[in-house]
């Protein structure tokens, strides 16, 4: 079981108010992802749930049990560490056992949970070495090996891939991802990066300056964005936001339209402008358009479109995609 | 692109560092021809040939008990150096791992009591040695050389621990390590070799600290340092004993310092290079 409920939770540093107040409730095997730009709180959420941080003011239940006051070893959670924070000095074996060794588990115990661990993770060669020898991904592998092996009630990762390589990174999600498809067990996964966000979550829990602007799945939050902030942060390339006569005609302060539901015309449209800088994917292309009277809009289109920087366009927003904003920011249903 | 460099400045480069290893090595290269030479040769002016003499340590033997010195100065630099430790690595660990607004300012403030000249505060240190029965003490030197080095054993355990990342602390907080055992399992083996070093550098400050040793001690309790001070007194120079003195005063520490290079050099770089 790995249920965890926040209750009025806050957190000062001194004069500064890191988390005002956060309420939430993350289910047993849910994969949690708390996402927001850096300062937005959400590594000190993950630490006041760690226990390495103490709670300012508030509530933290675990499986219905306060845990406020407990010690992070006492509250059986499993934590994976940005800069993988392994034992420099012991072997693969022993860091992966450590926990266990802490625990009192005796010694074929601790060998067949490690050896399993290591099967699962694909790091049986290497159980003698020491994290010096290894690469990044192996280190993050041995990290989160550490974790397993105690059969936490909730994993806590705090942004693991920063680190890697993007390859690396894409390789690693789907194996952490595939992890939790096996374990079935609770995940709080930190990162700034939204497309992990969108990748590998059950449930997004956006931050921005300690305070929780939305929480919903991944298409929950690209679908219907509850405000200006999580429309803007949710989604790549960023959603387009036009204000003035163009938003008013729609009955709202502030329109958004995401790069993906704007149509491209070279006769016709709703709005003139001029290609700036086409960015090339292949498969896509991101045209930046300086629209007249209006400004920058990115609009993804096809791959192979033969618009180049100066041609003349007209962009279309896509009617019912069209996000409409109040004048706090808020979304208008 | 590499830096090319030619045979040629690699040659020049190569002498001119001798010239300067040779240069500073010299004063010690010179006491110990002198020590080889006869007390007319000694004085009778530059020369690197000795008439190869070993009367004059046989007579510093003799004349002066070296051994008694000697063990002086390895208890001193031994005891001050195991007893700054002891309070160091709690002060630099609390420093390290929890600090406050004023930790810089405490650092700052014991490094700031090795800037003021030591005979500044010669005559108030006299009075309360001889008041409380310390003079001429190992107790007494002991405990001075550990003050005197506090500061710089606390600067470098400092910054050795500071390289330990918190996060590795914390894995194994979340581990479960309670305090004692994150200590022996974690921090320990981490901070071995800076503590290593420190203690290193330290008997050798510890050794050569010439003095406060020289100052505070007459026969008891006096170690090499006083030694050697010894031999320029009382019946006038004896230059080609002094020498001898000399030389079997810093040999212990010179052979200790070239097993140990590899870990001084890490502790005088202080935690400059990660």
């Amino acid at each position: 079981m790995g249920s965890i409920t926040l209750k009025q939770v806050s957190k000062t540093f001194g004069e500064a108010k890191v988390i005002p107040s956060i309420d939430l409730e993350i289910n047993d095997g849910e994969f949690v992802v708390f996402v927001g730009p850096s300062g937005c709180g959400k590594s000190t959420l993950l630490r006041l749930i760690a226990g390495l941080e103490d709670v300012s003011g508030g509530q933290i239940l675990i499986d219905g049990k306060d845990v406020t006051r407990n010690a992070p070893a006492e509250r059986g959670l499993a934590m994976v560490f940005q800069s993988y924070a392994l034992y420099p000095h012991m072997s693969v074996r022993n860091n992966i056992a450590f926990p266990l060794k802490m625990a009192k588990l005796d010694k074929a115990a601790i060998d067949k949970k490690v050896e399993d661990a290591a099967r699962v993770l694909n790091l049986t060669d290497y159980l003698e070495r020491r994290p010096s020898q290894l690469s990044g991904g192996q280190r993050q592998r041995v990290a989160i090996g550490r974790a397993i092996v105690r059969e936490p009630s909730a994993f806590l990762f705090d942004e693991p891939l920063s680190n890697l390589d993007a390859a690396l990174r894409g390789t690693m999600r789907l194996e952490i991802s595939e992890l939790h498809n096996t374990l079935k067990t609770t995940m709080i996964y930190v990162t700034h990066d939204q497309v992990e966000a969108m990748t590998m979550a059950d449930k997004i829990v956006v931050l921005n300056r300690g305070n929780i602007e939305q929480v919903g799945s991944p298409l929950d939050l690209y679908r219907s964005p509850r405000n200006l902030f999580v429309a803007g942060f949710i989604g790549s390339p960023r959603m387009n936001f036009v204000k003035g006569e163009n938003a008013r005609s729609h009955g709202a302060h502030t329109i958004g339209v995401r790069p993906e539901h704007i149509d491209l015309s070279t006769s016709a449209g709703a709005w003139r402008g001029t290609v700036g800088v086409a960015e090339h994917l292949g498969s896509d292309t991101f045209l930046h358009v300086n629209a007249d009277g209006i400004g920058t809009l990115t609009a993804r289109v096809g791959g192979d479109l033969p618009v180049r920087h100066g041609d003349q366009v007209y962009l279309t927003p896509q009617e019912g995609r069209i996000h409409r904003f109040d004048d706090k920011g808020l979304a208008i249903k | 692109m590499a830096r090319t460099v030619t045979r040629g400045s690699k040659i020049g480069w190569t002498i001119a560092a001798w010239v300067v290893a040779l240069l500073i090595f010299f004063p010690i290269l010179y006491a110990f021809i002198t020590s080889l030479k006869t007390e007319p040769e000694a004085i009778a002016g530059f020369s690197l040939i000795p008439s190869g003499t070993f009367e004059n340590y046989v007579t510093v033997q003799t004349q002066r008990d070296y051994f008694k010195p000697f063990m002086n100065s390895v208890v001193l630099s031994i005891g001050s150096t195991i007893l700054a430790l002891l309070f160091a690595i709690p002060a630099a660990w609390s420093m390290a791992f929890s600090p406050t607004k004023r930790t810089k300012d405490i650092l700052m403030w014991m490094l700031s009591t090795k800037m003021m000249p030591a005979v500044a505060v010669l005559i108030p240190i006299f009075i309360l040695f001889r008041n409380f029965g310390l003079l001429d003490t190992r107790i007494g030197l002991t405990v001075m050389l550990t003050l005197i080095n506090l500061p710089i054993v606390v600067w470098m355990l400092y910054t050795y621990f500071r390289e330990i990342p918190g996060e590795i602390l914390e894995a194994a907080r979340m581990d479960g390590a309670s305090l004692w055992k994150e200590i022996v399992y974690v921090l320990t083996p981490m901070a071995v070799p800076g503590i290593a070093s420190t203690l290193l550098l330290n008997i050798i400050l510890a050794w050569n600290e010439a003095f406060w040793t020289i100052q505070l001690t007459t026969t008891n309790a006096a170690p090499l340092t006083a030694f050697i001070a010894s031999f320029s007194s009382p019946q006038g120079l004896f230059w080609a004993k002094l020498s001898a003195a000399s030389t079997m005063a810093i040999a212990p520490i010179l052979i200790l310092g070239w097993f140990s290079q590899k870990q001084l050099v890490r502790g005088l770089t202080f935690g400059a290079v990660k």
